[in-house]
């Protein structure tokens, strides 16, 4: 069982507040960093790591403070999202260097690089590698020494589909195994499909914490603005305000379209094309006009 | 005190990279010039003093001590690299020492072992001058590798400053302020050699006992702050 612990943290570079008086505790289990770009994820994730002075508050590893604490490291791994990693070495050059800093032989390398699957490549050098295959070897270089706590900044970040669903699974793995996973992300989906649990960061402040359900029901539960055009914006406007899940729409003639303002998500989104199809309308654009991550998010911090 | 895997990394990234180019250009220069000199001007200890005074110890040594040195740590923190070392249970200063010990080893394989081929081609170490340059340039490898290791961790312009402190402070501030000399890792390094050559064949500004407590004093201070600020190292602030 470890523990990281945050403990109102704050950051600053210079004038810019990066992390706001946050306060978390990530335990074992798959857990997910979420928000929009530049909300302090990388700082959160830099300071538990021991690579940033929290400016104020603390950050303490089943109590021990990690900066400037080197031995933290033998319960801690990390995958970088920086792509710097030696690529003048082999893969497996690379997860052996690691591996001795650690005090570890080459058959730990071995076993690390078997289990993220990059046996096949390793004697490749890193320069020639893919996204995805540099990211594996960084996994490995992160797993070599067995760490009870793994901490990931942006690891899907440019994977493929496939490599993406390889690492959810290994993630998924570690998690059950009892160790403390830390990842960031900007997309919900991505945090969704892999976190039981979820922290939210917006503009350096922590949003919201907890079961990934709640959030995305928070989420998704938030008025909804959409743009619609038809064939008929005004009989398909009649249609929709006598059904709950609209609280407003508005014709806007000079643009020709329907603003629509949905209360119930999901209900509106199967409503739609049904109220169209029994009154003989051919729906032209359908399109969410606030869906950006930041306006979700921003709700989120509202709520 | 010294990690092994730290070295090979240090050393393989330090002679992979293009600017290690330089350290094999500047040896065989001077390799080239001691040949036409000697061609030229037969063997004159006064000739051959001048070469490698004002080349080997003024300008190689200065400049692949920059290149080793500030390229022992430099790039791993640019591109992020370093990570891989610090994310470990090892004691930074160990890092530090790790690296000066290798930027130490290329320095001087790259400056003083040219030196003494030189100094033999072009007088045959009439009057030891090419003991006591080669004497000169390991020595001032030692105190350049540890000031450079020190700006190459606190300063992502460590190139800049390091060409700037070897070029302009030692060579133009040495020649125009005398007092510019005593400051100077080049003067220290030279009144070692003062003592091993032929009477008058190497002079400098500095004393033999200042020179040593400098040289040792900026080597062991600037390893032990290196250390201190690795230790406090901030690998972010770039979101």
């Amino acid at each position: 069982m470890t523990t990281i612990e945050i403990d109102h943290t704050s950051r600053w570079f210079g004038n810019v507040v990066a992390v706001n008086d946050v306060s978390m505790t990530v335990g074992p289990g798959v857990t997910g960093l979420l928000g929009p770009n530049g909300a302090g994820k990388s700082t959160l994730i830099n300071m538990m790591a021991g690579f940033l002075a929290p400016s104020t508050g603390k950050v303490t590893l089943d109590g021990k403070q990690i900066w400037r604490n080197e031995a933290v490291y033998r319960a801690i791994g990390i995958v970088p999202e920086r792509e710097g990693m030696y690529d003048f070495l082999t893969g497996r050059e690379f997860v052996v260097a690691n591996a001795e800093l650690h005090g570890l032989d080459a058959a730990a390398a071995g076993r690390a690089l078997a289990t993220v699957e990059m046996e096949y490549a390793q004697d490749r050098k890193i320069a020639t590698y893919s996204k995805g295959m540099r990211q594996r070897v960084k996994m490995a270089s992160a797993l070599v020494h067995d760490p009870s706590v793994l901490l990931l900044d942006e690891p899907f970040n440019g994977m493929d589909p496939r490599q993406r669903m390889q690492l959810m699974e290994l993630l998924r793995r570690m998690g059950a195994e009892g160790r403390t996973v830390l990842f960031s992300s900007h997309i919900l989906e991505e945090v969704e499909q892999l976190a039981s649990h979820i922290e939210v960061v917006v503009a350096g402040r922590h949003a919201a914490s907890g079961d990934f359900r709640r959030i995305r029901r928070l989420m998704t539960d938030r008025p909804h603005r959409y743009t619609v055009r038809s064939s008929d914006d005004r009989a398909l406007a009649a249609a929709l305000i006598a059904d709950p899940s609209t609280a407003g729409i508005e014709v806007d003639t000079t643009e020709g379209a329907l603003l629509i303002q949905a209360v119930d998500f999901g209900r509106f989104t199967a409503l739609l094309p049904q109220v169209a199809r029994a009154h003989g309308i051919r729906l032209l654009t359908v399109s969410p006009s606030d869906e950006s991550l930041e306006s979700v998010f921003s709700y989120l911090v509202a709520a | 005190m010294y990690d092994p895997t730290v070295a090979r990394l240090t050393y393989r990234a330090l002679l992979g990279r293009r600017r290690a180019a330089i350290l094999f250009v500047l040896p065989v220069l001077l390799v080239a010039i001691a040949v036409a000199v000697r061609a030229f001007a037969g063997a004159d200890d006064d000739v051959a003093s001048g070469v490698l005074g004002g080349f080997a110890i003024a300008t190689m040594v200065p400049l692949i001590g920059v290149i080793a040195g500030t390229g022992a740590i430099g790039p791993e923190i640019d591109d992020g690299s370093i990570v891989y070392l610090l994310a470990k249970p090892v004691k930074r200063p160990t890092i530090i020492f790790t690296k000066l010990i290798v930027a130490i080893g290329v320095t001087m394989l790259f400056s003083a072992v040219p030196t003494m081929l030189a100094g033999f081609i072009l007088n045959g170490n009439g009057g030891q001058i090419a003991v006591a340059y080669t004497i000169a340039a390991l020595v001032a490898s030692i105190a350049y590798s540890a000031l450079f290791l020190l700006l190459g961790t606190v300063s992502r312009h460590a190139v800049v400053f390091g060409l700037v402190y070897a070029l302009v402070w030692e060579a133009l501030f040495g020649s125009l302020v005398p007092g510019a000399r005593t400051l100077s890792v080049q003067q220290w390094s030279l009144s070692v050699a003062e003592k091993v050559a032929g009477e008058g064949l190497v002079t400098s500004d500095v004393g033999l006992p200042l020179a040593t407590v400098l040289l040792v004093g900026v080597t062991v201070v600037a390893t032990w702050y290196a250390g201190q600020k690795l230790r406090a190292l901030k690998l972010a602030g770039e979101e």
